[in-house]
């Protein structure tokens, strides 16, 4: 083994190198955020079981995105932080290239426009965009001082704006608002000042008025009033919101059992193996259920931020936060749109709804953040 | 200030990170937090409402579905309806044994393998404990049979819907159309808020005016919270939010015309569209044959379908709207005119017209019509009143088709006019541009002359020719075509596409050659006038039918009659005040004058003449003049 004996002979100032180089070390393996995304997965796959009334055919189509998605989250890993900065550009612009064509020659189902068709191949590029937008913001702010000033804090909202414009054109309100908060969380952890936060806050609420007015279709503004008068809509979101609140009641702190659930299992429940997943989770499982799930979460959620502060330079400190955070953001406007909190938007529980594309773009995420967080390892090379 | 000398301090940078994450951390616990408090208030603080409500699920909401809005003509008499119908369906949630149960209503009522299988289909997408519909209008002894067993078809149940019916039957199927069931593909093209709306409905407009004014004739869906056993029947309604019912259609369209203009074109194949010269209001719009609308309301049967697609004479083809054809000479007044606004001729201009027209070096003649020519002395009055084609190819030649393409433009032709229907085709008029883009050929001095007859590339509609018609009856006031009168009683305004000016003493020259087609002893469309009390103005046209689509059986009797020119005959009246504009096409009539001006006549007299009284001599079926009907 002639390179061994190689590495061997060099300095020893670089001690790692002389012990074995373990498996998680030389694949970029964050271990603590595997082994939770496993359990999480496993949680996942175990609540859709019972989610789809017994029948495997949704277990068995998650369990390969999942496997696929776990591929991408190594592959993600192992690609030099360097090379996600000053790739990210090329990235941004090949999803809003991506983002307009979808304008013209998308196709789309319910009144939407989401998705490009390559033969006979779908994807929403939106997805893409999901990471391209926080890296890009990350590594724009990464080349100039921080606290960003009035310039700069102008260049990265019109980064985030133009792919969430277009995206709300689409109309998909929900995915343009994850994708600019994903954006601003690294332009706020940059240090984005107290006042221009201010500032923004109060035009936000004087646009309120307006926005409702004429910014929202009619039955994004029925959602909106369903979470104050359920209602109103008791046909459309507000059926799905009595349902589901019914089933996460009635499972009260100790559950009805897995695979016991008469909400779920009666088919009282809309989408409950996409969107309202979690209903059936705490329909059986009770609130103890819940909140381990919860825990799961949380976990995950700390390690993202413990692997932020550990990171070495900007862009990878502003891309990891922002990929906990919005991550967290995920978690909390499905479980709170689930629960009766907040509007029906459609964002799915992320790694336990069924789903592939999402899967695969949020393991991609985590394989970014081991990047992040065995970045030093790799600059001691 | 150190960052004002652009210096990264690596240091100062991390500490700002570190403060703002910890913030933000701050936020995502106390989000956390609600996120928690919501788990502990739905699970332990509202424990014992959700665990009752969830335990017996009894209560339901279920969708009121709106009464679809009426249809009426401008006198009131009902053109579309809604009567009661009754729907066996089945909660699939409420089933133990889906394909006993299936195998023992099959005994009770009559089953189709299709009705069972639409019903498997619609199985799959449904809201739970909606009840699903198996079999549609049972008659009163299947209901007798299935309630007598109601004990052992538990989920199974007897539901009244109230469903379209057209009581005119094969009158206004082309204008006013039908609703269908909603199928799987319109299904997978609703928005959030279609699915919303069209909950508890089955019906959505396929054709005609159900389904240009879908938006309106459909309502707003309504809910009620009902209380039911466990076996699914309802018990008690304990809320009710009723639904608002569809907006009600006037139409500018009269039964009565419709039915003259209808019996007037006898066994023939065709189309008449008469249009309110003064609104641009659609008073009769016939397609024949017709077809009965009713068949296709709760699901068309497949041989009844195939019936209808595969006739020769294609009844579900909307002749007025979609029939492009050769619009012929019937173009003359308008191609007149546009060569007295253009100075290519003047009420002095006279034509030899030996029977044949030749071009300058050009060997090939361009025959007239008739034979041995109309004269030596042609002016514009004979030759719009004798049909004279030389007079309009001199013209032609000494013009250009820019001028012609223009002139037939803002008359309406070679673009849909926007009627209130859909599908509509838009004809053509062509142009430079359009043949070289469409034929990559040059425009040649030989095409002006087929366009200004008509001929060649030309093609239109009845329904614009009903529109050019009254564009030159008002002078150049262009409206657009409306077959809607009133929504709710609110009238629709007319609109005034845009006005085609010309010299008044133009106007006239162009009325008076179109009065003499109808009264003078050479007019082509003399039958158009006979026994009125009004003056009529007309033009006739013919249009040398080249190649029809032709049905798959070969008749060669049939064949050969197909193969005959269509007969065209388009006119206004009265001429000194005109009111109403027609368009006449009889497809293989042959003669204009003699096959389609006739029929223009019955429908300038019904309108202009005929007491109203006359009505119900004139209607078939059962008419209500009142507004009333089935509401909900």
């Amino acid at each position: 083994m002639a390179s061994r004996d190689y590495m061997h002979r060099l300095p020893d100032s670089h001690s790692s190198l002389s012990r074995p180089v373990s498996f998680s070390r030389r694949w970029h393996i964050d271990v603590p955020l595997l082994v939770l995304l496993i359990l999480l997965c496993g949680v996942g796959l175990t609540v859709l079981y019972s989610a789809s009334g017994g029948e495997t055919h949704y277990v068995r189509r998650q369990a390969v995105f999942l496997c696929i998605a776990f591929v991408g989250m190594l592959v993600a890993a192992n690609v030099p932080l360097d090379m996600y900065r000053r790739w990210s550009p090329w990235l941004y612009v090949a999803g809003c290239g991506m983002l307009v064509a979808v304008l013209f020659v998308g196709v789309g189902a319910k009144g939407a426009q989401r998705w490009l068709e390559i033969g006979g191949f779908r994807f929403q590029p939106s997805e893409a965009l999901k990471l391209a937008v926080p890296m890009s913001v990350a590594a724009f702010l990464h080349r100039r001082t921080l606290p960003p000033s009035f310039i700069t804090v102008l260049g990265a909202l019109a980064i985030v704006a133009i792919p969430a414009a277009l995206i709300v054109r689409q109309p998909d309100l929900g995915t343009s608002i994850l994708i600019a908060a994903s954006g601003i969380f690294a332009l706020y952890l940059a240090g984005l000042s107290w006042k221009m936060i201010g500032g923004a806050a109060v035009a936000l609420v004087a646009s309120a008025w307006p926005i409702w007015q004429w910014g929202l279709r009619d039955y994004q503004k029925q959602r909106i009033m369903t979470l104050f008068d359920p209602d109103a809509d008791r046909l459309g979101a507000g059926w799905n919101i009595f349902q589901s609140k019914a089933a996460i009641g009635s499972g009260g702190v100790y559950g009805k059992g897995y695979m016991q659930g008469t909400q779920s299992q009666l088919d009282f429940l809309p989408e409950s193996h996409t969107d309202f997943i979690i209903a059936v989770l705490s329909e059986e499982w009770g609130m103890r259920g819940a909140l381990l799930l919860l825990l799961l979460y949380v976990l995950i959620i700390a390690r993202g931020i413990y692997i932020s502060f550990m990171a070495q330079h900007v862009f990878g400190r502003l891309l990891a936060g922002s990929i906990t955070l919005t991550f967290f953001v995920y978690v909390f406007v499905n479980i709170g749109m689930v629960t009766g909190l907040l509007p029906v938007v459609g964002v799915p529980l992320p790694l336990v709804s069924h789903g592939g594309t999402s899967a695969i773009t949020l393991m991609a995420g985590f394989g970014i953040l081991m990047a992040i967080g065995t970045e030093q390892r790799r600059v001691t090379f | 200030m150190a960052h004002d000398l652009h210096l990264k301090d690596p240091l100062l940078e991390q500490r700002l990170f570190r403060n703002r994450m910890l913030v933000a951390l701050v936020g995502v616990v106390v989000l956390l937090g609600v996120l928690v408090a919501r788990f502990y208030n739905l699970q332990v603080v509202n424990y014992d409402d959700y665990r009752t409500q969830s335990d017996e699920n009894r209560i339901q909401v279920r969708p009121v579905s709106p009464t679809r809005g009426l249809i009426y003509d401008r006198n009131g008499a009902l053109l579309a309806d809604n009567r009661p119908s009754y729907t066996l369906a089945v909660v699939r949630e409420r089933v133990r044994d889906m394909d006993g149960t299936l195998e023992l209503i099959g005994r009770l009522v009559q089953l189709d393998d299709a009705d069972v299988d639409k019903f498997r289909q619609r199985l799959q997408r449904r809201r739970p404990f909606e009840p699903v519909p198996l079999r549609y209008r049972l008659t009163e002894e299947e209901i007798a049979r299935i309630s007598v067993n109601e004990f052992r078809l538990p989920g199974v149940s007897v539901e009244a819907e109230l469903v379209r019916y057209y009581p005119m039957t094969d009158l206004f199927a082309h204008s006013v159309g039908y609703v269908g069931r909603i199928s799987e593909r319109e299904l997978t093209d609703f928005s959030e808020e279609d699915v919303r709306r069209y909950r508890g409905t089955q019906s959505i407009g396929k054709v005609g005016l159900e389904k240009s004014y879908e938006d309106v004739l459909l309502g707003e869906v309504g809910f009620e919270n009902v209380e039911t056993n466990a076996r699914g029947r309802v018990l008690r309604v304990l809320e009710r939010h009723d639904p608002e019912p569809g907006s009600e259609l006037t139409l500018h369209m009269d039964a009565r015309l419709q039915q003259v203009a209808t019996e007037a074109l006898g066994e023939n194949r065709g189309s008449v569209v008469a249009i309110d010269v003064k609104t641009g209001g659609v008073l009769a719009f016939v397609s024949k044959p017709s077809f009965d609308p009713n068949l296709f309301v709760t699901g068309i049967s497949f041989k009844d379908y195939k019936a209808l697609r595969d006739s020769i004479d294609v009844p579900l083809f909307n002749r007025a709207i979609q029939g492009q054809y050769p619009p012929g000479s019937t173009l003359k007044p308008l191609m007149g005119l546009g060569g007295l606004a253009a100075g290519v001729i003047d009420r002095q201009t006279k034509v030899k017209d030996p029977g044949w027209y030749k071009l300058p070096n050009d060997t090939r003649l361009y025959r007239d019509w008739k034979r041995w020519g109309h004269g030596k002395k042609v002016d514009l009055i004979q030759a719009l009143t004798e049909s004279c084609d030389v007079y309009f190819y001199d013209m032609a030649h000494r013009w250009n088709i820019d001028g012609m393409h223009d002139i037939a433009t803002r008359f309406g032709l070679g673009a849909k006019t926007g009627i209130d229907l859909p599908v509509e085709r838009p004809g053509l008029f062509p142009s430079r541009a359009w043949k070289r883009g469409a034929r990559g050929m040059p425009w040649f001095p030989g095409d002006n002359l087929n366009a200004v007859l008509g001929q060649g590339f030309v093609l239109a509609t009845p329904l614009q020719l009903a529109v050019m018609t009254a564009t030159i009856a008002n002078r150049g006031t262009h409206y657009k075509p409306q077959v809607v009168m009133a929504v709710d009683g609110v009238e629709q305004p007319p609109e005034v596409l845009h006005h085609v000016e010309a010299r008044p003493e133009h106007w006239d020259l162009i009325f008076e050659g179109m009065e003499s087609v109808v009264y003078s002893t050479h007019g082509t469309g003399k039958k158009a006038g006979a026994d009125l009390d009004f003056r009529v103005a007309g033009k006739t046209g013919t249009a040398q039918v080249v190649g029809i689509a032709q049905g798959e059986q070969y008749d060669s009797e049939a064949l050969k009659e197909r193969h005959r020119d269509h007969a065209l005959f388009v006119a206004f009246a009265p001429v000194d005040d005109p009111q109403i504009a027609v368009a006449v096409l009889v497809e293989n009539g042959e003669t204009g004058g003699g096959v389609a001006a006739p029929v223009a006549r019955e429908v300038f007299f019904d309108w202009l003449s005929r007491p109203y009284e006359d009505t119900a001599s004139v209607l078939p079926g059962p008419v209500q003049l009142e507004k009333g009907g089935i509401r909900g």
